[in-house]
Formats: structure tokens, sequence, C-alpha cells
């Protein structure tokens, strides 16, 4: 088991390369005695083909973590560097990029757009980006093939169901080149097995490179992560240590 | 559960001898229920002296293959027509150490709570691990059984996520000796006006505000 606060430490899968790396993150709301502190010295670092997952109460600090994690809000004190760029250096138009093209956000409300196709969707944050329509859309139909919503991309979010807007949700979050995903209880709204099925997607894309960050307060869904991190009153209390391989993990039970 | 039912659904299937039942049992319960032949044996006899399976005569190879009779399936068949009940099961030592650990003289109830839930967080990923790369179709019957043990494990961690809920409002009542107990964290306590909600009100307005 690793220590509460881990120091920021190398990736062995690819050394100094950690996709997302928290150094002693503190997040204050307010001040004096009116003071809320969400968050108190968090140190965390998620490697390439790493899924961090984040447990702990409603009010532990989870959400403030993803958000000072994605760019979205800005912390007190400490440093929060994603591929190695610190945060904190970047001017408003810098951040607003990296957010655009290295971090893939799902939530979840998931935050699509209604009138747009499920492909125009997914090729949305990549237009925004100033990337080619048509490029976009190849780039799009990609997303959405890993998905395997291959014949869907015409249908308008409310001809999908649940499951089938949870993964367009997903395929616009890992669209273009993003290399960290942070996802706010992406299966809440699924029943268990559509839920089920969208862990193994976003495991199935950790499997491949990319660096995640999932929140969640069920159990369940924490386990598809390499690791689990414990949150309380803005606080890392405990870690598990990263898992062995399958092969490892088949003969421990027996088969 | 008894072996005695798992042997004769086993046999429900068709006629086998010892070494195949222990094989087809492991197999059915993902090997997550070792047997050893001698309990297959043992087995076999009583259900023999039962009347709810028939040895057959021994094969070309030495091995006598048994075959389930009419009162064999009658007794399958109720039991999978009837509930478990929860007294059938073994007493959960969990709950027990935790009940007693709240009672006994410096023993930091949180933190054996904690440690309980990494230890079981840490089963659950190696369960979800494992049903992750068991996707063919015929890895069903060990899903299955995985996902008993997935569930079973969540539900560990939920109650022990209550178990932390209701420790932060525990005051513990005067010893024996009129002085407060020891166990739990007097300093964490309830505050007052916040009857009824854990003391984590810091964190919970921060993440409000960025919902």
């Amino acid at each position: 088991m690793s220590g509460p606060d881990d120091v920021p430490r190398a990736c062995p899968t690819a050394p100094g390369a950690a996709v997302l790396d928290l150094r002693d993150v503190h997040r204050t709301h307010g001040s004096g005695e009116a003071a809320v502190h969400a968050l108190r010295g968090v140190s965390l670092t998620v490697c390439p083909g790493e899924l961090v997952a984040v447990m702990g109460p409603s009010g532990s600090g989870k959400s403030t973590l993803l958000a000072l994690a994605g760019g979205l809000d800005g912390p007190t004190a400490g440093e929060i560097l994603v591929e190695g760029q610190p945060l904190g250096a970047l001017d408003r138009r810098a951040l607003a990029r990296v957010r655009r093209r290295r971090i893939g956000y799902i939530f979840q409300n998931l935050n699509l757009l209604g009138s747009l196709t499920a492909a125009e969707n997914v090729a949305l944050p990549l237009e925004l980006d100033g990337v080619g329509v048509r490029q976009a859309r190849r780039a799009a139909q990609v997303a959405l093939d890993e998905v395997g919503l291959t014949e869907l991309g015409g249908r308008f979010p409310d001809q999908l169901s649940g499951g089938q807007q949870q993964r367009v949700a997903i395929a616009r979050a890992l669209v273009g080149e993003r290399r960290l995903v942070l996802a706010d209880e992406p299966t809440g709204a699924l029943d268990s097995q559509t839920g089920e099925a969208v862990l193994r997607l976003l495991r199935r894309r950790v499997d491949a490179g990319v660096a995640a960050v999932l929140v969640t307060h069920e159990a369940r869904h924490a386990a598809w992560a390499d690791r689990v991190v414990f949150l309380r009153d803005g606080v890392m209390v405990d870690s598990t240590a990263p898992l062995g391989g399958v092969e490892q993990l088949l003969a421990g039970s027996g088969r | 559960m008894s072996i005695r039912h798992g042997l004769l659904a086993l046999l429900e299937r068709g006629q086998m001898y010892g070494y195949q039942l222990r094989a087809s049992f492991e197999e059915s319960t993902g090997s997550t229920w070792p047997l050893n032949i001698g309990q297959v044996y043992t087995t076999l006899s009583r259900l023999e002296r039962d009347g709810l399976v028939r040895p057959l005569p021994e094969n070309e190879g030495g091995q006598r293959p048994y075959e389930i009779t009419d009162a064999g399936r009658a007794d399958l068949a109720l039991w999978f027509a009837t509930p478990l009940s929860r007294a059938d099961r073994p007493r959960d030592e969990l709950a027990i150490k935790l009940a007693l650990a709240l009672t006994t003289p410096g023993v930091d109830v949180r933190s054996v709570v904690q440690t309980q839930r990494t230890a079981t967080m840490r089963t659950l990923q190696e369960l979800t691990r494992l049903k992750y790369a068991s996707d063919r179709p015929e890895d069903l019957p060990w899903r299955l059984v995985l996902d008993a043990m997935v569930f079973q494990a969540e539900a560990e961690v939920r109650w022990l996520d209550h178990c932390e809920t209701s420790l932060v409002r525990y005051r513990p009542g005067p010893g024996p000796d009129g002085r407060p107990g020891e166990a739990g964290r007097p300093g964490e306590a309830g505050r007052p006006g916040e009857a009824g909600w854990p003391t984590d009100t810091a964190g919970r307005d921060g993440e409000e505000a960025r919902r």
C-alpha cells in the first residue's frame, strides 16, 4: 500500500512522462472564518495507460479534484501539470487550447447538444479548435467506430438510448489526440449492464495508452481502475497498490 | 450450499466418476471452491447410502461411474426451488470484529474500517480484472460466480462506508469507571447544530460550488 499522499512518482511505462501530476494541491473557497477547504494538500500522479479511481463520501473533494485536473478551476496552492506543462503558467488562451486538445471530459449529465447529430457532437471539439469540418468528421467517425456506434452517427441524442448517448459522450471525450480523460460518475444514470459496458470501453481505451481519472462513489465502478484513492474532507487518506497482471491473478484464483 | 447438491447437479447432466465430478465441480464454480478427491468419494458414499445416486459397473479403465436416481432428482429439484437461509451461512467475522473494536480500549476504529475497505477494494479490483479477461460466451458460468463475489465485496465496501459515517457521529458513552470510552475519536464527533449530517461540511460546500 502506498502512503496517504504519494510523492509524484515516475511512470514505469514511460519514465518522467506522467500525463497528470497534482503536487500538494490545495483549494480553498472564501477566506477567514468562512473559508471552506475543499482540498488540502493532495498529490496524485496518473501515467499513460493508467486508470485511477477517486472515491469518497459526498463533499470529500472528488469533483473539486477533477475540476482542478481539467483546468476548469485553479488551485489556491500547489501545482498541476498536464503532460509536464504547469497549468498555472498558461494564459487563458493557452489553457483553453490544452483543455480542448489534450483533455476529454465525461460528465454524468453528458452535455450532448440536442440540435447536433451524434457525429456532429463528437466532431465539435475539433471544429472549435480550428480543424476543418471534413477532417473533424472523419476523426469523429473513427471515435464512434471505437465505441461501437458506427451506424448511428447521423442520429440526434434524443433518438439514442441512455447507454448509446453515454458512448457518444465517451467518443467525444476521446476524439483527436486526447491523452487525459476525466470522468465524473459516467455510469450514474445507466443500468448495471450498460454501465459495465461503458467502463469496459473506458478500460480498453486506457489499456491503449490514455490516462484517466474516474470519480465515483460506487466501489464496483472504481474497481475497474488500476489504483483507487480515497478522499475524505479534502485529504487523500489511502490508496490501493497497483494491480498485477491478469496471469498473476488467474494463478491466484486457481484457474 | 452442500457439496452434495453440487454433485447431484453434475450427475443430472449424465453419469460421471469421481475425478470427472471433481473437475466439473471446480470448473462450474470457477475454481473458487477447490475439492479434494476424498471429499468427492465421501459425499458419493453418503448419497448412495441415502438412495440419491447409484454406482454402475466399473469401466475398462477401472473407474466406477455414478448415476443419479429418481429420489436424487427430487432432492435436487427441491434444493433449486428452496431459497437459502441467511442463518445457514457462517457468521460474519468482520461485523463481529468491528463491534468488538468499538468497545475495546485503545483501538482506532476508523483506521480498522479504512484498512479493511482498502483491502476489500483491492479484492474488488482483482475480481473485476478477472471479469474483464473473461468475456467469451463459454466463460458465463465463471463470470456469474465472479459477479456474485463482486457484489458481495461491493456490499462490504458500502457497509464500511456506512460504518464510517456512523462513527463520525458516534459519541461513546461513559465507561464503567465513569470516564468517556476510548473508541472513536471524540474530537471528530458531531458538532452542535449538525445532528444527522457527517462533519465533512467543508468539503461538501466546496464540491457543491463546483456543480
